[in-house]
């Protein structure tokens, strides 16, 4: 279980989280939503310790993701994360992009590490691909392949954070029915999106960031059929 | 008494450049090994850029990057008898340029660092790499990529300014030319036959750069 109590979270003087509260259970499926600005990728790195937080705190498990003594490289294992931007290591293969870490981070043989990054891109569809290079890649697959990438730490979260934003229209559901796919599986997952159809079908709950506050958190059909504040109502007036 | 000035070439010379050619390369080879080594270290330190070491390193190495060769060359020689510990031309050459080289290497080096951008990091690190494991795994294999031109123009310079060691009396290539056309006076043919082990020594190293460049590419 996740769990966020009064997290704070300032850039210099400008504040970006203002105290969040905020449950994650194991198997859940929460989507993100909100502006631009509002806050949504800094609350996906602050729950893996990419970034300090001033206030409050945030477990994994009962374990304080920025407590002096936790081991966050070990703690990122469990977390794993998919960005807007794919960020494919360039200079290696598929498989080897998906065997690296757990060969260095996990300390599997090489063999072992490529069984299992096999094992994940074939997960992904991507079992034919495994000696492309990332820029012989579409976007799509590079986006798939990142997925393969982190679940191949075997985490038992999935963060992704606007995963599609950055594809063309045409490569997104591609995307989206492999985040189905492990949503299926029992995956908890933390998803910042901006595909509506997706955070209804697919959540468990949606939540709802207004500068920097969790301005609503529901289920699908009280945020899409029945907010209750008056900021959700308008933002998803304009998106629709 | 032999008479040894105005004698044409022999064939002894040609060994004589072959000795001094030798020299060259390993003096360049030395300095480059070890500046790049330093030019690494303190590239890191520039693009950490956190402590004031940071701020005292850039300006150093600004100097050595500024100041003319020649001009630290001598400097350098006089200054270590000086303080107690006398160099020979090869050790002091070796040093200045080991540390001309790590001076050009270092903003190479954070160049490369920083050609790896944020995202790309972030990404190795959510994936449970330390510091250190990023560093080693993701950032030194893209960043070498995107600075192997910069750093082989480095080292192409370098064998040529390894030429101005001549002026500590090391006899290397320029140096040994100095001493045949002195003797010979036939200064076209020394040069043109210098030029040539120049160009032999640069030659492979520009070749093997192109290829690892293509290599990487495809
Ligand atoms: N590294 C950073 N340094 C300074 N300000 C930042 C940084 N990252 C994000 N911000 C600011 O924090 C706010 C929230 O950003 P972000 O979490 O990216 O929003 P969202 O993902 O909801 O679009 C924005 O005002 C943004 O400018
Ligand atoms: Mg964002």
């Amino acid at each position: 279980m996740i769990k966020i109590r009064g997290l704070k979270k300032r850039f210099g003087t400008n504040e970006v989280l203002k105290g969040i509260d905020l449950d994650v259970k194991k198997g859940e499926v929460l989507s993100v939503i909100g502006a631009s600005g509002s806050g949504k990728s800094t609350l996906l790195y602050c729950i893996n310790g990419l970034e300090p937080i001033q206030d409050g705190y945030i477990e994994v498990d009962d374990t304080r993701v920025h407590d002096r003594n936790t081991n966050v490289n070990l703690l990122r294992q469990k977390l794993g994360m998919v960005f807007q931007q794919w960020n494919s290591f360039p200079h290696l293969t598929a498989l080897e992009n998906v065997a690296l870490a757990p060969r260095i981070v996990r300390k599997k043989s090489k063999r072992e590490a490529q069984e299992i990054a096999k094992k994940q891109l074939s997960h992904v569809g991507l079992g034919d691909k495994l000696d492309a290079y990332p820029n012989s890649l579409s976007g799509g697959q590079q986006q798939r392949l990142a997925i393969a990438r982190a679940l191949a730490m075997e985490p038992e979260y999935m963060l992704f954070d606007e995963a599609t934003s950055a594809l063309d229209p045409e490569l997104v559901g591609e995307v989206l029915d492999t985040m189905r796919l492990l949503a299926d599986e029992g995956m908890t997952m933390i998803c910042v999106t901006h595909e509506m159809g997706f955070a209804k079908d697919v959540s468990d709950r949606v939540a709802y960031f207004h500068q920097g506050i969790l301005e609503e958190v529901g289920p699908p059909s009280q945020i899409f059929g029945n907010p209750t504040s008056e900021h959700t109502k308008k933002f998803l007036s304009k998106t629709r | 008494m032999e008479q040894v000035f105005f004698t044409g070439l022999q064939w002894s010379d040609a060994w004589f450049l072959v000795e001094a050619a030798q020299k060259s390369l390993w003096i360049s080879v030395l300095s480059i090994s070890v500046g790049t080594v330093l030019g690494i270290i303190f590239g890191w330190v520039l693009h950490e850029g956190r402590w004031i070491a940071a701020g005292t390193l850039g300006t150093v190495l600004d100097a050595f990057r500024s100041i003319p060769l020649i001009i630290q060359l001598v400097l350098f020689f006089n200054f270590f008898p000086i303080i107690g510990f006398p160099l020979d031309p090869f050790q002091a050459g070796t040093i200045v340029l080991a540390l001309y080289t790590s001076a050009l290497v270092a903003n190479v080096a954070r160049g490369g660092i920083e050609s790896v951008g944020e995202p790309m990091q972030r990404a190795a690190r959510s994936l449970g790499m330390s510091y250190w494991q990023n560093l080693r795994h993701v950032v030194w294999p893209i960043g070498l990529r995107s600075v192997l031109p910069s750093w082989i123009g480095v080292v192409l310079g370098v064998v040529k300014d390894s030429a101005l060691v001549s002026v500590l009396g090391y006899v290397e290539l320029l140096r040994a030319s100095q001493i045949l056309i002195t003797r010979t006076q036939e200064p076209f043919a020394i040069l043109a036959i210098v030029g040539v082990f120049y160009f032999l020594i640069s030659f492979p190293i520009g070749r093997i750069g192109k290829r690892l460049e293509g290599k990487w590419s495809s």
